[in-house]
């Protein structure tokens, strides 16, 4: 005999179900404030116990039982698994709780472990649960109804039936399992007792539909029949519609992937020429990129660049923009992240704070032209951000001659170089851009550059006043900029 | 030729779609039925709700609208000059089908691609009409998933998104070059700038609108895309690097990796073999180390001889034997960022050790206990009472893990 049986415990609890939680906790909570060691219980519940009701001490008046709030979550999870001796172990656990009360965070306590994988059990069976119900239609128009059967391992119906609520909610829908049943009538759900396999429909005119759907779906060529029982155990499948395919499509999977590869191929589709004909007529020929004669020319030319491997990692080529007898060109380093999406130059964060202090100085920008040294944004991607990495001399040194073209088809009065890399571009030389900062320097063809920051300085600035002045400094050097364009 | 049933057009529209590796329905915004009294939720995890003999998830009825396609890309079975049998389902029956699978509970949603046909826009209209119709008429909160035409317009991929949860466009091979030889009629700089757009539209949206301080839903579980592996000859070290820019340009939810298949009525120019599946588990496990564990794209392979993920071993533990001069880890006191570069430590082990020793030291056993296999991690770890000693430099070491691994997995 048992030793519960043989009432050898103080306490013998009565619950009313196996998953009446609420009576377990009521139980619990009155015997640990009265001191009662977890040996002295026995649990049972009502259906399967001739042992008669015990009473249980009153809860001592005023007395408070403190334990974790995660606790109750946890024991409610645990609650469900069918482990009969779970009611034991939950009290256990909150005998220990009283004085250890940081045992849930110690995930290498066997008993932490225990309650942590019969939890796990539950939710892998829930899961199972609202993936494996296979519903099944009875009945037309106004009496349309859904039923399931269902076999789950673990005491889950109750506590699934509110995800079949939030799923199903137009539709009047039954859960059958051998110990409750759910149903919604499109209102009100319903918990009832158990029922057997022949209560549900045993058939319905969509499984030849979705049987199709899983045979075709399936490529023989990379049959994996572990990972597929990993994750759909064999004691589903009596209840899935779709189960009794799977030994022939595993029998026949070698055979049939052999015949795929060995399908060798053949003559194109009667149809493939007609549709080549219509919709893939030759490319006419490309303007040759050194003979755009306008800017709007030249863009379409270096929409292909390959000139340097910039191409590779960005989405496009950032090309200059503004009207193409403009006096002066803004020259800047390299289109960043929101410039390389939307393929236009300066409209991310620096491009804002440009374009508000040329407005600031009274330099109208779409009667400016503005560009980049390099036209193709160069990033390291760190995550899910592209982190601006600096041009190197190469890339400057190929991407001139787009410059080159563009500067020989606007023939602007002044160039603006905002930054060192744009200095570079322009002057072919690398300078020290804070010092000269201001100057014109005129090159050997009569261009004048005016060298100045670049924008993206300003913003890299944290301290606030610092940061004001920078911007001053940049507003003066806008002034300058715009009385060098009217003279 | 006498009408297809249904049934026909499912059987040759499914089989079209099965060489497409991608079928997650995860990811996306929390909804349900209640409010509309329709039918349907998605609670953040996906749901898989089959599993063919490939090990495939089956969450999603996924299927093409049609398997008539203008191009010709040689790895794919619809190609214009495949021999294969064709079909094309109406609108209405994608819908009902749709409907009929997710009342039943067989699946999570809808994964809706197509052949093109006549022009992109058409063809796109019609998958946008069917997720309209779903949403609207239907009353239908489970998943969509919409494949993008890059060529269509941003009018209709506007629309898209304001019903899928999902939108992906397939850059189809880690290289532009693979794509110019492979897929002649695809543009690699429009499959670019689509994905561009799709980011720029998602973070425009996801912004409050000033009146209303609302965010509008558009396309929810982020855009994702899939790329072939195998067909070509990029390296796996080309291939993260791909993806790795993905990432960061598009902010992709994921990169999925599609084993190259062969496929009956293949094009001469591709190889005849089965598809290398186990490189494809290893892309997706390097994928984890970028997207979880915190690694760049380039240090995963640095060092290795061909640029190649091993094959044998998962990319962690052959990283960590590439890299042994950063270890051992001291589990009681390192970093998480250092934890989580321990071979056989996934992120939830990590945050247990995090948690566990704040309240007591941890010793080997205890590791053990919290993690799967401790042959793997014992060289790579100091615990209380542990040290590897000489164990993480030692000649072998590879050969030593896979052998005890191995032995732990016939239990």
């Amino acid at each position: 005999m048992k030793p519960a049986e043989l009432n050898l415990a103080r306490y013998s609890v009565r619950l009313d179900s196996e998953t009446d939680f609420t009576g377990w906790r009521d139980a619990a909570r009155r015997l640990a404030l009265n001191e009662v060691r977890p040996e002295d219980i026995s649990w049972h519940v009502a259906a399967g116990s001739d042992q008669p009701p015990c009473d249980l001490p009153a809860a001592p008046v005023g007395a408070q039982l403190v334990v974790p709030r995660d606790f109750i979550v946890h024991a409610e999870t645990a609650f469900c698994h069918s482990d009969p001796t779970r009611f034991a172990f939950l009290y256990r656990m909150l005998w220990r709780l009283r004085t250890e009360p940081k045992l849930l965070s110690i995930a290498s306590d066997p008993d932490a472990r225990r309650l942590e994988s019969m939890e796990k059990a539950v939710r892998r069976d829930s899961h199972k649960m609202h993936a494996f119900v296979r519903f099944r239609k009875i009945g037309e128009g106004a009496d349309e109804r859904y039923v399931a059967w269902f076999e789950p391992d673990h005491f889950i119906v109750e506590r699934n039936a509110d995800f079949f609520v939030r799923r199903f909610t137009g539709m009047r829908w039954t859960i059958l399992t051998p110990y409750a049943s759910a149903d919604w009538d499109g209102e009100r759900l319903a918990i009832g007792p158990g029922a057997a396999k022949g209560d549900a429909p045993d058939q319905d005119d969509t499984e030849a539909l979705w049987r199709t759907y899983f045979e075709n779906i399936f490529n023989p060529a990379r049959l994996k029949v572990k990972a597929m029982q990993k994750e759909m155990p064999k004691k589903y499948w009596r209840n899935l519609p779709e189960a009794s395919l799977i030994p022939d499509l595993i029998a026949g999977a070698d055979k049939a992937a052999k015949d795929m590869i060995a399908k060798m191929p053949t003559t194109p589709a009667p149809h493939h020429d007609k549709v080549q004909a219509r919709h893939w007529p030759k490319q006419s020929v490309e303007v040759p990129q050194d003979e755009a004669s306008t800017i709007s020319e030249l863009r379409e030319a270096a929409k292909g660049c390959h000139r340097c491997p910039l191409w590779r990692d960005a989405t496009q080529t950032v090309f200059g923009e503004g009207p193409d007898n403009a006096k002066v060109i803004f020259v800047g380093e390299q289109p960043g992240d929101q410039e390389d999406l939307a393929g236009k130059p300066f409209v991310g964060p620096a491009g804002k704070v440009f374009d508000a202090i040329l407005d600031d100085a009274g330099v109208e920008r779409h009667k400016v032209y503005v560009t980049n040294a390099v036209k193709h944004f160069k990033f390291e991607p760190r995550g899910k951000r592209r982190i601006h990495s600096k041009p190197n001399a190469g890339e400057v040194q190929a991407c001139r001659w787009w410059i080159d073209r563009e500067f020989a088809l606007i023939k602007p009065e002044l160039a603006v170089a905002l930054g060192a890399t744009a200095a570079l571009s322009l002057l072919g030389k690398a300078i020290p851009v804070t010092k000269m900062r201001g100057q014109v320097i005129e090159r050997e063809d009569g261009l004048r550059v005016f060298i100045t920051i670049h924008p993206s300085f300003i913003l890299r600035i944290q301290e606030p006043a610092e940061k004001e002045a920078e911007r001053e400094r940049f507003l003066r050097d806008m002034r300058e900029v715009k009385r060098l364009m009217a003279a | 030729m006498s009408a297809l049933t249904v049934r026909e057009k499912l059987a040759i529209l499914s089989d079209a779609a099965k060489y497409d590796a991608s079928c997650a329905s995860s990811g996306s915004a929390k909804k349900d039925s209640l409010k509309t009294g329709g039918i349907g939720s998605t609670e953040g995890m996906g749901i898989c709700h089959s599993y063919a003999p490939d090990g495939r998830c089956i969450s999603l009825l996924k299927i093409l609208l049609t398997n008539f396609c203008i191009y010709d890309c040689s790895y794919c079975i619809n190609r214009s000059s495949s021999n294969v049998k064709r079909a094309r389902f109406s609108i209405d029956e994608v819908v009902k089908l749709t409907m009929d699978f997710y009342r039943r509970n067989y699946i999570e949603g809808l994964f809706l691609s197509s052949g093109v046909i006549r022009s992109p826009d058409e063809t796109m209209g019609e998958m946008v009409e069917v997720a309209r119709r779903l949403r609207l008429e239907e009353k239908f909160s489970g998943y969509i998933h919409l494949k993008t035409i890059p060529e269509s317009s941003a009018e209709l991929v506007e629309q898209a998104g304001l019903y899928a949860d999902r939108l992906s466009i397939n850059v189809e091979l880690p290289t532009d070059e693979g794509v110019k030889k492979l897929a002649p009629e695809k543009k690699p700089e429009t499959i670019r700038l689509s994905m561009a757009r799709l980011r720029q539209k998602m973070e425009e949206k996801a912004e409050p609108t000033l009146r209303t301080k609302k965010r509008e839903r558009f396309a929810p579980g982020g855009q994702s895309t899939q790329m072939i592996v195998g067909a070509d000859k990029t390296s796996d070290d080309g291939i993260l690097h791909t993806s790795a820019r993905l990432y960061g340009s598009y902010h992709l939810r994921r990169v999925c990796y599609s084993a190259f298949s062969p496929i009956p009525d293949s094009s001469s120019s591709l190889p005849l073999q089965k598809p290398p599946l186990m490189r494809e588990h290893r892309l997706y496990q390097a994928d984890w180390l970028m997207r979880f564990y915190g690694f760049s794209q380039p240090e995963i392979l640095a060092g290795s001889d061909d640029g190649m993920l091993d094959l044998a071993i998962d990319p962690k533990l052959a990283w960590a034997l590439r890299n042994r001069g950063q270890f051992p880890v001291d589990v009681n006191r390192a970093d998480r960022e250092s934890l989580l570069r321990v071979p056989g430590l996934g992120t939830k082990v990590v945050a247990k050790i995090l948690e566990t020793r704040r309240h007591r030291r941890m010793r080997l056993e205890d590791v053990g206990r919290i993690c799967q296999s401790i042959a793997k991690l014992r060289p790579f770890i100091i615990a209380e009472g542990w040290s590897p000693g000489a164990l993480t430099d030692k000649q072998g070491l590879r050969d030593k893990i896979m052998r005890s691994c191995e032995q732990l997995s016939l239990f």
